[in-house]
């Protein structure tokens, strides 16, 4: 019996995490929330060390690694508030068109770096205000608020029966229309469809939700990599910061909240790896586990991340410190692929709960 | 990443299961643990090596080697038919690996076979009116005077006092020495001359715990576990025990189940408690918050298993956690018996006897017991995250 992570997968991610910390310094992530620069460059150095193709089949060039390996790469992600596509194209798609068999020619390139997948599920899992398409004939017509990755060369949409289809960027009568967020270390879009051709990938809601369960599972570890991060920041500081003669670190309200942000997030950790394992090896935990992990990670993301700013004072509130990067991804991470609330009930129609 | 304990430990469940299936209709309720019937379970537990598995022949037990596993099986299993792992209370989970680690031979010979078996029962003297969260501040005197301690002062809080035929006792007998060193943890009966039991009634309305009072207790010398002195280190040995055992993530996922049997229940009007989205989010939340100190759970255990993983901070918040998350899960129940949930005592419209009632009290107390929450917090600051320790004050006198 072992629960925990492998001699490779510790080793995979102390290298990531240092590759990182060297590389993708904040400096760099504000130049892309502030649009100096696009995540591009930090994918084609993530593509060097293999990591979009991490869930990618070996024999299309890929690590042919699982899930519980994407999400410790998704956790430093979150932890650097790296910007990336990761979510998306490594680990989203690759669920999509493996479990359907389709488009290996969009693998391969995944894996070289040259294709982004990005994906507009949200008509399946909760529409965005009055925002929906409609097929016929394999021609979509209508419109996707917040398709994630707005700089994709395909997205992956699905419709409210959790059909999958896949459109290329390029195609005629699709306009995709960045839209600006709170989170600017990952980016958004609105699709315009207008007899947009749509090539059918599944129209199996199981391969639906296998992909949902993989997304969220990739949030949660996201979520659980930043409010690390949020808390490692918040106790460091206070033993630094000096107030009343003493460094802040030495009142007890601060160490409370220091110690109630540690007894919330630990029991993460476990829940992630747990919640990833069981997507692969225990399917029929799989849907309850990724949606209550997403949720709670949410809720604590949510506490850490907000509680680590009061810990720095008008400090956390600024930009200049940045701590607003941690505050806002674990906010992204909140709403996408389900609010709290709605995968809470997921999770309770998964345990027949709900009448 | 490797649930499964492999095809050894799978016969072994097997071994466990039978015997379940053939001996647990002879399996006590839960809660009364001073009966026949439970003693007799607990002779025939330690026979099989169910319970006090480890523990060597010599000293009454089953003199299995220590397998993390093996007790895991056992464990599992037992809850999962609801039978009865067997006697519990302070001396068995606390006194006994104590005296294990740190007693002498002649006092593993006559205290651990008789406790483990159920025949004495201990009480844990520690805390006083004038020391709770400081414990180590604690003022109950014993000097030498011949052959014997002489004992003088209070105790407070103490557990099952009014049951136990032994105490496990801090008491000052170094007074000039710093707090921490001038401590000695001494063991005596309960019927000693110059002991007072009074009971104090908790806010279930029972007197589960007391006052102790102690004039001129006349304990022979050698009842001291360690050396003089050496009480404190005696006592973290136990705290540490007792913290993490408080609130386990398997209990409050049965106690779970049972919240939700109720929020399944159909009320005059045909409607159900778990049909109303409010309530259903509640319980949902705090299931998740029990899936995730379930897989902590699951990792200590493996940490403990492979020595591998750096959990120290992943088991120093289960108390405060677990304790905090059950009072939550009990209250809930509350909540869905709306008034029927203030019904207690002998009240006849009263479910499951009470008990949701009766826990959501006591797991009140065990945020208190055992080290209160803000003590917890103070544990993780400084010795999990490296803050600063509280200062130290001198006392004025
Ligand atoms: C159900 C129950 C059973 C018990 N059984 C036993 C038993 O069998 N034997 C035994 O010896 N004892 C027992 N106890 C006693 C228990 O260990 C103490 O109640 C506990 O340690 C707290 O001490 P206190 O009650 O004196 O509270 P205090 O120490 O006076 O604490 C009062 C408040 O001050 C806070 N506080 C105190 N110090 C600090 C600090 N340094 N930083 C921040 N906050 C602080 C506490 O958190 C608490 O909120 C039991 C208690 C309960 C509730």
């Amino acid at each position: 019996m072992e629960f925990g992570l492998s001699n490779d997968q510790s080793l995979l991610q102390n290298q990531v995490a240092r590759f990182l910390k060297e590389k993708v310094p904040l400096d760099l992530v504000r130049a892309v929330a502030e649009g100096r620069q696009t995540d591009r460059i930090i994918w084609s150095e993530l593509t060097e060390l293999g990591l979009p193709g991490i869930m990618i089949d070996e024999s299309l060039g890929g690590l042919g690694l699982g899930l519980l390996d994407a999400s410790i790469i998704a956790e430093r992600l979150g932890y650097g508030v790296t910007p990336s596509p990761f979510l998306t194209s490594a680990i989203i798609a690759p669920t999509v068109l493996q479990l359907s068999k389709q488009r290996e020619d969009i693998l391969s390139k995944i894996v070289t770096g040259e294709t982004r997948v990005g994906i507009a599920f949200n008509q399946a899992i909760r529409p965005a205000h009055e925002s929906g398409f409609e097929i016929k004939n394999g021609k979509l017509d209508g419109s996707l608020l917040f398709a994630i990755d707005s700089d994709a060369d395909y997205y992956l949409v699905a419709d409210s029966d959790k059909t999958i289809y896949l459109i290329d960027r390029n195609s005629a009568g699709l306009e995709s229309i960045p839209l600006s967020t709170v989170e600017k270390t990952r980016s958004s879009a609105e699709l315009k469809f207008s007899q947009v051709e749509g090539d059918k990938i599944s129209d199996d809601p199981d391969i639906f939700d296998k992909a949902w369960n993989a997304g969220l599972v990739g949030l949660a570890a996201d979520n659980l990599g930043a409010a690390q991060c949020a808390l490692d920041q918040a106790v460091n500081y206070a033993n630094q910061r000096e107030q009343f003669n003493r460094v802040i670190a030495s009142f007890q309200a601060v160490k409370h909240m220091c110690a109630e942000m540690a007894a919330q997030l630990e029991p993460c950790r476990a829940m992630v790896w747990y919640a990833a394992h069981a997507f692969s090896d225990i399917p029929e935990e799989s849907t309850m586990m990724a949606s209550h992990t997403k949720a709670h990670l949410s809720e604590v993301g949510q506490f850490v991340t907000r509680t680590s700013t009061e810990v720095h004072g008008g400090m956390g509130f600024t930009d200049l410190v940045g701590l607003h990067y941690w505050f806002k991804r674990c906010g992204f991470n909140r709403q996408a692929l389900g609010s709290p609330e709605l995968l809470r009930d997921r999770a309770a129609i998964a345990q027949d709960l709900v009448p | 990443m490797d649930l499964s304990f492999g095809p050894r430990y799978e016969d072994f469940r097997s071994e466990v299961r039978q015997f379940i299936q053939e001996h647990g209709s002879k399996s006590p309720q839960a809660g009364n643990s001073g009966s026949k019937k439970a003693m007799a379970w607990q002779t025939l537990l330690i026979e099989n090596g169910y319970a006090a598995r480890t523990i060597p022949k010599d000293y009454g037990g089953y003199g299995g080697s220590p397998d993390i596993i093996e007790s895991r099986i056992i464990a599992e299993e037992f809850s999962k038919k609801q039978i009865s792992t067997g006697l519990g209370g302070q001396g068995i989970s606390m006194l006994v690996p104590v005296l294990l680690e740190m007693g002498s031979e002649a006092q593993k010979k006559q205290f651990v076979g008789p406790t483990i078996r159920g025949e004495m029962l201990w009480c844990q003297g520690y805390s006083e009116p004038g020391a709770g969260s400081d414990l180590a501040s604690l003022s109950t005197k014993a000097v030498i005077d011949g052959d014997d301690w002489v004992i003088n002062g209070q105790k407070i809080w103490t557990s099952t006092a009014h049951l136990a035929d032994w105490i496990f006792c801090l008491v000052r007998t170094e007074p000039t020495k710093p707090k921490h060193q001038g401590i000695s943890f001494l063991l005596f009966k309960m019927n000693t001359p110059g002991i007072e039991i009074r009971p104090l009634v908790d806010m279930t309305g029972d007197a589960n715990f007391n006052e102790v009072f102690f004039t001129d207790v006349r304990v022979p010398k050698d009842q001291i576990v360690g050396e003089r002195g050496q009480g404190w280190m005696v006592a973290n040995a136990i705290l540490g025990h007792e913290r993490g055992s408080l609130a386990p993530p398997d209990a409050a996922q049965s106690r779970l189940n049972g919240v939700i049997k109720l929020m399944e229940e159909k009320n005059f009007a045909g409607e159900k408690v778990i049909d109303n989205p409010v309530f259903r989010d509640r319980l949902m939340k705090i299931q998740g918050r029990i899936l995730a100190m379930k897989c902590n759970d699951l990792r200590l255990l493996s940490a403990k298993i492979n020595k591998n993983q750096d959990t120290q901070l992943a088991s120093m918040i289960v108390k405060l956690q677990g304790t905090e998350l059950r009072h939550e899960l009990e209250s809930l129940a509350i909540d869905v018996m709306g008034e029927l949930g203030l019904a207690y005592g002998d009240n006849p419209y009263i479910k499951g006897g009470g008990s949701w009632q009766y826990q959501y009290m006591y797991y009140l107390g065990l945020i208190i017991g055992g080290g209160t929450s803000q003590i917890q917090k103070n544990i993780i600051s400084e010795r999990g995250l490296g803050m600063p320790r509280e200062p130290k004050i001198e006392r004025k006198d």
